[in-house]
């Protein structure tokens, strides 16, 4: 798969780790966390595909604990988005203990 | 999950009168009370709970729709309330617009799919611009409900 200026798109798989999945409030941390970056990301549940910044979309994924998602990532900074995303589910939107 | 399955019809307010944030959720919880939806003697301890919820980030996530919410042993099943407001309530939303749109959900701690599966719902119907320009513009209760049975039925047909 490749972008339409011919630049890779990255992949990459995670699991909703926290006890409360994500709802709102990690939904708007997880948009806010994809806009600080160029690249154009989508998350997939399944085969619902999603954009990574818009917070309307992100909540209709209903992404329980344990849920499997794919980010994929296309753009100059994609990789340190995908980086940071992974990042933000494994320290479970930082609100856990 | 569609609205029929936790939306109160009769905790439909067409016309609220609230003017800020704790009397909208205020005014929502007294209408869940009002039906028995909940029992009166939680609605202080709901709102604390909405409240709180706020405090930790707007639920007003813009388009003028906010989705105030709380998970609170007091609930078993997941229920929710619908209000709209003609003037407008000061919600410190995200896009600083005031809220005119107000879907409440109220759920139980040990029921997270539950909460994920209503919120989802929500935010499903609520992407569509037209439909939150629809519910603003509603002229009555009847038009309120019917767009919302519009929408459950709109997801049946897919």
């Amino acid at each position: 798969m490749t972008g339409s200026a011919g630049e890779p798109v990255l992949q990459r798989d995670v699991t909703i780790v926290n006890v409360q999945g994500l709802h709102a409030r990690a939904a708007k941390q997880f948009v806010e966390t994809a806009r600080r970056f160029e690249a154009h990301i989508t998350v997939a549940k399944g085969r619902q595909i999603v954009d990574a910044k818009d917070i309307w979309d992100v909540m209709t994924l209903a992404a329980e604990r344990g849920t499997a998602l794919v980010l994929r990532g296309r753009g100059a900074d994609a990789e340190e988005a995908l980086d940071a995303l992974d990042a933000l589910i494994k320290a479970k939107f930082h609100e856990e203990q | 999950m569609k609205f029929r399955d936790f939306l109160r019809r009769d905790a439909v307010v067409y016309d609220m009168q609230a003017t800020d944030k704790r009397a909208a959720l205020e005014e929502l919880v007294e209408a869940l009370a009002a039906v028995k939806a909940v029992k009166k003697s939680d609605a202080p301890a709901i709102v604390s709970a909405l409240v709180k919820r706020e405090n930790l980030g707007s639920t007003g996530i813009g388009r003028g729709v906010a989705v105030p919410h709380a998970r609170i042993d007091c609930i078993r099943k997941v229920v929710g309330a619908l209000g709209r407001s003609e003037a407008g309530v000061p919600f410190n939303a995200l896009d600083g617009k005031p809220v005119h749109v107000l879907f409440l959900m109220l759920s139980s701690p040990d029921n997270t799919a539950d909460h994920l599966a209503a919120l989802e719902r929500v935010a499903r119907i609520l992407k569509d611009e037209t439909f939150c320009r629809f519910l603003r513009q509603a002229r009555g209760q009847e038009d309120l409900l019917d767009l919302i049975d519009e929408a459950d039925q709109d997801e049946e047909s897919r």
